[in-house]
């Protein structure tokens, strides 16, 4: 289908395609294997402009929005979706400093994002605190000119080698929600260390990482945006406009896996002809793509509606996250089943894009809790209707 | 630091098919790149430039079309690129190519060095390169794997010969041609690829570059093309795979099967 991208966007497209096709999927199966965090292509990346797509040109991006990030999340996620996270967490990282930072806290760390020089974490999930982050029991201190952080966030994307974290944490108790504040940290500080790297079933090129926080002091004007309390506000407008690339990184990888078993599907000859001119097996490709397409269309024109300047996209941003890392799983399943036998085996590609697919589901918010996002605004556009 | 590159336009194929009346290539249906060679060219010159500062200018000569495929070069971040394009250059040779080039490189002045690729992988004649240096008058080495120091006077490098590699100083203004071992050409970056879209590619004629019709074209290639064939292939090649202990297990097998081990 045609999106009607812009030059620019397809410039984008065709050059993030072609470092997807080049450099990535010759080592995604080397990445999907050792677990090794992928920096030479991390340093392709950035050489390549790619992490300054999505943020303002005053901070030394391309001036471009959520939906430049998304194209190339997709196109990265068609080769390896375990690279194509890495780049995007490190979007998901700065996000917070985007949507609430100060101008000194934006100058100082979108630019080192944007250049690629460094890549950015985001941490907020804990051992009791998912779904409900609210129950998150890290605590910052103030101390005199300093913030004392203790406590420990978990599974935390980019950990350990990101060099900028933005950490949630509990500055007042009583308030809930509105107690938490934001911090971001340096790695390298004092008091701040890394746990141990998870053993995933996906995107195993991405470093998954608890953040340990010891006494860790720092200094005041870290704390984002100069104020306590909006920890959880900005994760939740964060993630609002991150959702579309997870959304993304789902169609890219049901790309991978449609391009893979189209392919194998011509090439596999049984009973004298290849196995695509069976019509079971063309249904099933033809519904694979249909989903597929209606999950980008969704994906995209969320992007829009959020580059446009909505006010509140939470709905369609939950929804499109939901509708495609959904398609995403059914279409790789279904990918290892077009390719049998030489599906299930690690020669394939495809065993690993399910593998990757399911994650797509559960971070930045399980689908369950997407459907309770989209089912909250429902609700609460119904009761704002004057009958 | 001065420096030209010289680019060449060529079939994506290595299956190079030749019409048999003219004696020429067939272009038609086959999607053009940048010679590849060419491509570790840019990317040294590159190299060069953001180490010790200076202009990459990328030149080429062809039909028209070659302006539009000389942006890939700014794109992966060449200052400027020149196409050498008329009429009159048309059934060029070897010897009236590298005329052509030696002259808009005088034309361009006060280049320090000049880098071609080793050879085009259409003709394979590895020979415009040294013919550019001859004409211009400036020393040249070919077959450059790694430049070990450079200043605008002198070039210290490696060369590769049949036995290994040459260490090689030479003076400056000079012209190199390299091999693949010399580098990994980059992928463009956005920003680049932004400015190649606005940049403009000055065509140069050749009344532009002061060019004698007589070494021109046709007029100025002595090369005449008798016949072009594809050598008849008599018998087949055997290739070894598996594991490297099998490869041998084979390759004796084969050795002692045809008695010349036993």
């Amino acid at each position: 289908m045609d999106y009607f991208l812009t030059e620019e966007q397809q410039m984008i497209k065709d050059l993030a395609r072609r470092i997807a096709d080049e450099k990535v999927a010759p080592k995604a199966a080397h990445y999907d294997e050792t677990g090794e965090f992928p920096w030479d292509i991390m340093k392709i990346l950035a050489d390549a402009d790619l992490f300054g797509v999505y943020l303002p040109e005053e901070y030394g991006g391309m001036g471009g929005g959520v939906l430049e990030q998304c194209i190339v999340v997709e196109e990265l996620s068609r080769a390896c979706s375990g690279v194509a996270v890495s780049y995007a967490a490190s979007g998901l990282g700065c996000s917070p400093i985007l949507v609430l930072g100060s101008e000194e806290q934006k100058k100082k760390y979108i630019t080192q994002v944007a250049s690629g020089k460094k890549l950015a974490a985001f941490g907020a999930t804990e051992a009791n605190a998912g779904s409900d982050l609210a129950a998150m029991e890290t605590t910052a201190v103030l101390d005199g000119n300093e913030y004392v952080l203790n406590g420990t966030k978990q599974w935390i994307t980019n950990g350990g080698e990101a060099d900028i974290y933005t950490v949630m944490a509990v500055t007042d108790k009583k308030k809930g929600p509105r107690g938490i504040s934001c911090f971001i940290v340096e790695k390298g500080t004092p008091g701040f260390t890394f746990g141990k790297k998870e053993n995933k079933m996906g995107i195993r090129a991405s470093a998954t990482r608890e953040l340990v926080f010891d006494n860790c002091r720092i200094p005041k004007e870290n704390l984002l945006g100069g104020k306590e309390g909006i920890g959880f506000i900005a994760t939740m407008r964060t993630f609002d406009r991150t959702r579309p690339g997870i959304g993304a990184q789902a169609v890219g990888i049901a790309q991978g896996a449609l391009d893979a078993a189209v392919k194998y599907s011509r090439e596999r000859v049984q009973f004298g002809q290849s196995i695509s001119s069976f019509q079971g097996l063309q249904f099933m490709l033809a519904d694979m793509a249909t989903q597929l397409e209606a999950a980008r269309a969704l994906v995209y024109a969320t992007a829009r509606m959020i580059d446009g300047g909505a006010k509140n996209f939470s709905k369609e941003s939950a929804m499109c996250k939901l509708f495609a890392s959904d398609t995403a799983m059914k279409v790789t399943v279904d990918a290892v089943q077009v390719l049998g036998g030489y599906g299930y085996m690690k020669e394939y590609p495809v065993e690993k894009m399910m593998r990757d697919a399911k994650i797509t589901q559960i971070y930045e918010g399980t689908n369950q809790i997407q459907r309770h996002v989209i089912a909250l605004e429902l609700i609460k556009e119904s009761a704002s209707k004057k009958d | 630091m001065k420096i030209v590159v010289c680019v060449k336009q060529v079939p994506d194929t290595t299956e190079v098919k030749i019409n048999p009346e003219t004696n020429t290539l067939i272009r038609e249906g086959v999607a053009s790149i940048l010679n590849p060679f060419d491509m570790y060219a840019v990317e040294e010159a590159i190299r060069i430039k953001e180490k010790v500062g200076g202009t990459v200018i990328v030149l080429s000569m062809g039909p028209p079309q070659v302006a539009e495929q000389l942006k890939e070069t700014i794109a992966m971040g060449a200052d400027e690129a020149i196409l050498v394009s008329d009429r009159a250059f048309a059934g060029s040779d070897t010897l009236a190519t590298s005329y052509a080039l030696s002259k808009a490189i005088e034309k361009i002045a006060d280049v320090n060095l000049v880098i071609c690729g080793k050879q085009a992988i259409d003709g394979d004649t590895a020979q415009v390169g040294p013919e550019i240096a001859e004409k211009i008058g400036i020393p040249h080495l070919t077959y450059v794997k790694k430049i070990e120091a450079i200043s605008e006077t002198e070039i210290t490098l490696e060369r590769m010969n049949e036995d290994g590699y040459e260490r090689v100083q030479m003076p400056l203004p000079g012209l190199i041609t390299v091999v693949k071992e010399i580098n990994e050409p980059r992928l463009p970056s956005l920003k680049g690829m932004m400015r190649s879209k606005k940049a403009e590619i000055p065509i140069w004629s050749a009344a532009d570059i002061d060019a004698d019709p007589a070494k021109c074209g046709l007029n100025g290639s002595p090369t005449w093309v008798k016949r072009i064939f594809i050598p008849e292939i008599k018998c087949q090649g055997e290739i070894f795979s598996g594991e490297p202990e099998e490869q041998v297990k084979f390759l004796v097998n084969a050795l002692v099967g045809r008695k010349i081990v036993v």
